[in-house]
């Protein structure tokens, strides 16, 4: 499935890189060597519920959750940073709870329902923690910025349900939504434009209103 | 990644006996390590037995007083439960040291007890690793090993292990209950789960059978004191631990105390527990007694000794 869902031909600079990954893996090749054919990969029906939208899909086991969403079901929104759960790009929400959808295989998520920042708002309706990121200038590339808000969300409601922290002093108390509880709970989460403190006040102001 | 097959099991011996008859076959539980280590072809299962149907998601007292814990159960439900945090606040405080928020959403008990340690060599397929392919060498000896254990190591194997929940739960005395792929039960007092490297290859890392799989970690019944988990890292948060100290400090200053981030396994010595009331130096001079650290990590012996003195004053000072 192209990215481009409008149907035309358009090239998309993802479209450029894919067929330029293609044409350097076949001039490596030596001219000589055998086609060994490669043994057929297993491949797993399933069907996950993505932005409240169900989707059936047969894929190679190895596929990940990330690679689902960006490949398969053309959410880019969603982004491939270390893809081994280091830097937080990847942050979904899979039935209310934040995970790295690159450490998670499709095929554990047959029946789940999973959020991405495509579901959290849309440009014309922005989810209030979109609206106070544009507000607090919580990003400068935008790389890790729906991740980042995937996790701010899921943050609060962590905060809400009492799920402890590393920084509370007393962990038997109910956790408040404090700026340092926040860069704790972020820590998942890797700006590397550094605008980590504009993040902290978006969320606070989130917080607040929801208060 | 290598093509794998994948099954969801419906019960724990199914499980067990699936993966005992898979020549290559592992167990799937939360996947965060797992899935790390098989994009990297570490690990290259043939078949993965997926344990999220096997309802080992909940947390029920013992008759005796404890807590058994599923070994589904995420490390956020896990810290998050009220009687933890109330009972066994060292086990709440490892767990939240650990990871990040989305880590601990999906990483489960059972895959923690089982991580693999995150030494730069058993990492990298081109460098020497005795647990990763026995026979090649150590990278870590001659190499980069600041993060690596200065006790309990062997001339095959410096590794730390990195697992922080798994420090507080042997201070707590917790015992690991599995099911063979014949269906038949064992309880692993958590303190022989983890095998040092020792002499011979391959490396030793889980006491676990082939197919055993880990159904549940039992808590005994609480034994009060102030509980602690000082962890000492290169940032504040979402690193591994350099130096670890678990505790629980009773009153009258006895307790006990078990150390991360210093040995293949988390590491605690009862004996050297019983000069806690003199002071922390006595205690890590015999709980380290014997130990071997490389140019790198000698700093780690000073370092225990002073994140232990400061959960005695801690200590100390709550108690005043």
């Amino acid at each position: 499935m192209s990215v481009n869902e409008s149907g035309d031909f358009k090239l998309t600079r993802r479209a450029v890189l894919a067929a330029g990954g293609a044409s350097a893996a076949v001039t490596v090749m030596p001219a000589e060597a055998e086609p060994v054919p490669a043994p057929k990969p297993a491949t797993l029906p399933l069907s996950v519920t993505v932005n409240g939208k169900r989707r059936d899909l047969t894929l190679d086991t190895r596929t990940t959750l990330l690679d689902t969403l960006r490949e398969h079901l053309g959410l880019t929104g969603t982004k491939k940073g270390c893809d081994h759960g280091q830097c937080g790009a990847c942050t979904v929400i899979v039935n209310g709870t934040r995970i790295n959808s690159c450490l998670s295989l499709a095929a554990q998520h047959h029946g789940d329902e999973v959020t991405t920042i495509e579901g959290l708002g849309t440009p014309d309706n922005l989810h209030p923690m979109q609206a106070a990121f544009i507000k607090h200038d919580g990003y400068q590339c935008g790389y890790c910025t729906p991740g980042q808000i995937c996790s701010a969300v899921s943050v609060l409601r962590e905060i809400k349900a009492g799920v402890p922290s590393h920084v509370q002093a007393d962990i038997t108390a109910a956790p408040t939504a404090t700026n340092i509880e926040m860069r704790e709970r972020m820590s998942g989460n890797i700006c590397r434009c550094g605008a980590y403190s504009n993040i902290a006040e978006a969320m606070a102001e989130v917080a607040e209103a929801r208060a | 990644m290598k093509s794998f097959t994948y099954e969801r099991a419906k019960t724990p011996r199914d499980a067990a006996a699936a993966v005992a008859r898979t020549p290559g076959a592992k167990f799937l539980a939360g996947g965060t390590n797992l899935l790390d280590l098989m994009k990297l072809e570490i690990e290259t299962p043939t078949h993965l037995v997926d344990v999220q149907d096997l309802k080992l998601d909940r947390i029920e007292p013992t008759r005796d007083g404890g807590l058994r814990i599923g070994a589904f159960v995420t490390n956020t439900h896990l810290a998050a439960d009220e009687r933890v945090r109330r009972d066994y606040g060292v086990l709440t405080r490892a767990i939240v040291a650990g990871a990040s928020g989305q880590l601990r959403n999906k990483a489960t008990t059972a895959g923690n007890l089982l991580q693999r340690t995150r030494c730069p060599y058993f990492y990298d397929p081109n460098m020497p690793c005795n647990k990763r392919k026995p026979g090649s060498g150590c990278g870590a000896f001659g190499g980069f090993n600041r993060n690596h254990s200065v006790i309990g190591g062997s001339s095959l194997c410096i590794c730390a292990f990195p697992s922080d929940m798994a420090v507080a739960m042997r201070v707590l005395d917790a015992t690991v209950e599995t099911v063979r792929a014949d269906g038949s039960a064992r309880s692993i007092p958590i303190a022989d789960f983890h095998r040092l490297p020792g002499s011979q290859l391959p490396v030793g890392e889980f006491a676990l059978e082939p197919g055993e799989l880990i159904v549940a970690v039992t808590l005994p019944k609480p034994i009060g004191g102030r509980h602690f988990y000082q962890k000492v890292r290169d940032r504040s948060s979402y690193a591994f631990a350099l130096v670890s100290v678990a505790a629980v400090i009773q009153r009258d200053g006895t307790g006990r105390v078990a150390f991360g981030g210093v040995a293949p396994k988390p590491w605690r010595v009862e004996a050297a527990e019983a000069a806690l009331p003199q002071g922390a130096a006595a205690v890590t001079a015999a709980a380290f007694a014997g130990a071997a650290p490389r140019p790198d990590n000698a700093f780690k012996l000073p370092l225990a000794t002073r994140a232990l003195a400061s959960v005695i004053a801690q200590a100390k000072a709550e108690a005043a």
